[in-house]
């Protein structure tokens, strides 16, 4: 038991509940089901790698919902209105939310404010633009758009690997390189773990606080547009609540929320386990979607309780054998 | 001015009436009030009433930050309780429905409680799994419907009168008197502000820091419940989806414009009710205005971020660096 990363049991918990949903429903195990899994929660596995980071660091990033928001929002408007061409829009997108993530980071380290409440601000803040700039759906009709939606990878067994999937994964992959390879990487582990340590080891914690800010802000802006493609539409309520499912994801995952532990694969796992309640709840038709709260809620509770079991057994004086004294 | 005013609090009120200058100039009945069936009637009062589910969730929310806690769970658990209130309150009289109603909002104060103060939880973390439970929860008693009733005592309870002002408001006095005089009327107050302050020292010095943790929670869980029974009475149903969604915040925004510490340590449960009247005033302030009410949380969030920045230990610090330097140089 004391040798289980966290990590590993949510790998277990995923296995175990794939496998029991496909004894029940066979079909589940298909290449098409897992596709459309990957392609369905896309956003939100992008989304809750830039959280992982910020988790770790000891904060939290409550704006990354409206950051989506206003993302499809603003691209919307951008290509369809304004003639924008997609791609100049994307950049600009992509500045403006990791200035907005920077703006955050800036003032949770140079006014020493809780995080929390902070990016709370930015949460009222960017749903709020979003809601100036349009309160009706506007569709994107832009060719790029069903150029990306009609691309896909066939997986043998009839799946689709949508684009949007492979972009999901390619960034899982390159934060897990970030956060497990990099001095980058190991400057969160240590911000989490103590960041007055952290200060005396010669972290620069201001620039490195702004720059974990700018990266979920970045990767929410990505989100944003990863959902825009997905829904070829911008919404200013779309992606409302997502930071809890983000949040849901990352703790499942095995990402301590007081900071020090945790990794982008095992935030990739909860996305995962999450998208699997959702598709069982589909499959089998009777249950309601309020269902999915519930289990999601049920399945938090489990995994905190373990970690603060495991914490707690870490914290344990280690009790010397009596043969050890003689 | 000083003399008359205590220092602490000046602020909110000086905002409180600066909004209300605003709101004057923006609409010029604002302040006008008439009676009508033994009923006051007018954006004031209007200002109260809407401002009454805030202002009850913010009583039980401030004692929970004041022992450095958070409650995230408060809109799921108005949406509970409101849910239970609608499916008893055709069938049932008003004691039965306002028991089980309080009730869940116990159980829930009891549950959070239970996790922050025995198991140890982080409080955000602790009460996000309610967040995200129990809004399936109510949506499981009212089966995704939304459930309307027609009993007319319950239907008195968000919009009946007595002595002229809404029953809510009344409520939202007694409940505001009531817990004042538990809390300061007794040392409980300032037991809750030891243990937020230093929850360790606290212990050693012989506070019960878990009662006191597991009973904050809990009284925040019963406020929550009864602002969910008169959000539901005022508009004669339940909706699961939309019931206190996004009070939680408001409810914290109104502690922190309140001036009490996110830290813990010191609270004040009638600057925490100020505030979250001077966020209903903003809101209807926008509305009257006729600006879109989208440019309600913008107004919001710089409100936020302007609160907090005073509050900021290190801008107080610089501030006081700045006149200690002009104070030597004259």
């Amino acid at each position: 038991m004391k040798g289980l990363p966290p990590v590993l049991i949510t790998a277990i918990v995923l296995v175990a509940g794939f496998v029991l949903c496909a004894l029940q429903f066979p079909t589940i195990a298909s290449t098409r089901v897992v596709g459309n899994l990957l392609t369905d929660n896309a956003f939100l596995g992008i989304v809750a790698t830039g959280m992982t980071f910020v988790i770790i660091s000891g904060g939290i990033d409550l704006s990354v919902g409206s950051v989506i928001g206003f993302t499809t929002v603003f691209v919307a408007l951008a290509i369809e209105r304004w003639g924008m061409p997609p791609l100049v829009a994307f950049v600009a997108i992509l500045l403006l939310s990791a200035a907005f993530g920077a703006a955050m980071g800036a003032v949770i380290h140079v006014f020493d404010l809780p995080p929390f409440i902070v990016t709370l601000a930015g949460m009222f803040l960017a749903r709020g633009a979003s809601f100036l700039l349009s309160t009706e759906s506007v569709p994107i009709t832009a060719p790029v758009y069903s150029a990306v939606s009609d691309f896909a990878v066939r997986m043998p067994g009839g799946g689709r690997l949508t684009a949007i999937a492979i972009i999901m994964l390619a960034i899982v992959i390159a934060g897990a390189l970030l956060l497990h390879l990099t001095r980058f990487g190991a400057n969160v582990y240590a911000l989490g773990g103590n960041r007055t340590t952290a200060s005396l080891m010669g972290v620069a914690v201001g620039k490195m606080t702004i720059k974990i800010y700018m990266l979920s802000s970045l990767l929410a802006g990505i989100a944003g547009i990863v959902f825009s493609f997905y829904t070829s539409a911008g919404y200013s309520l779309s992606a409302v609540g997502v930071e809890l499912d983000t949040i849901a994801a990352v703790v499942i995952g095995g990402t301590l929320l007081t900071g020090g532990q945790g990794s982008v694969i095992g935030t990739f796992l909860g996305v995962l386990i999450q998208g699997l309640i959702q598709t069982y709840i589909n499959f089998d038709g009777t249950l309601s979607s309020w269902w999915t709260k519930i289990a999601t809620g049920v399945l938090l509770f489990a995994f905190i309780a373990l970690q603060q079991g495991l914490v707690a057994l870490a914290r344990r004086p280690v009790v010397k054998s009596a043969g050890a004294a003689s | 001015m000083t003399a008359l005013l205590p220092r602490r609090g000046l602020a909110q009120v000086l905002a409180l009436i600066v909004i209300l200058a605003v709101d004057r100039m923006v609409s010029p009945q604002f302040f006008d009030l008439r009676l009508q069936d033994g009923r006051l009637f007018g954006s004031l009062i209007d200002v109260l009433n809407r401002g009454t589910p805030v202002a009850l969730l913010t009583l039980g929310m401030v004692l929970v930050i004041a022992t450095r806690g958070i409650d995230l769970s408060v809109g799921a658990v108005m949406a509970i309780s409101g849910a239970i209130a609608a499916s008893l309150a055709d069938s049932y009289g008003l004691p039965i429905v306002l028991t089980a109603a309080l009730g869940a909002g116990l159980v829930c104060g009891l549950w959070n409680g239970f996790l922050v103060a025995v198991l140890g939880m982080q409080p955000i973390v602790a009460t996000l799994i309610l967040m995200v439970a129990g809004r399936g929860i109510a949506q499981l008693i009212t089966e995704g419907r939304i459930v309307t009733f027609s009993s007319p005592d319950l239907v008195w309870l968000g919009n009946g009168s007595v002595l002229g002002l809404p029953v809510p408001v009344v409520i939202a006095l007694g409940m505001l008197v009531l817990t004042a005089a538990v809390v300061r009327g007794s040392a409980l107050g300032l037991l809750i502000e030891a243990t937020g302050g230093n929850a360790r020292a606290s212990e050693l010095a012989g506070v019960g820091t878990r009662a006191m943790i597991l009973s904050v929670y809990v009284w925040c869980g019963v406020c929550a419940a009864l602002a969910g029974v008169i959000a539901a009475a005022d508009i004669m149903g339940a909706d699961a989806n939309n019931a206190g969604l996004w009070l939680e915040l408001d409810a914290i925004l109104a502690v922190v414009i309140g001036g009490t510490s996110l830290f813990g340590g010191r609270f004040s449960l009638v600057l925490a009710v100020l505030g979250a009247l001077i966020i209903q005033t903003m809101n209807t302030g926008i509305l009257l205005s006729g600006y879109p009410p989208e440019f309600n949380l913008l107004v919001k969030a710089v409100v936020v971020l302007a609160v907090l920045l005073l509050q900021s230990p290190k801008l107080s610090g610089l501030a006081g660096i700045a006149m200690r330097l002009r104070r030597t140089k004259a």
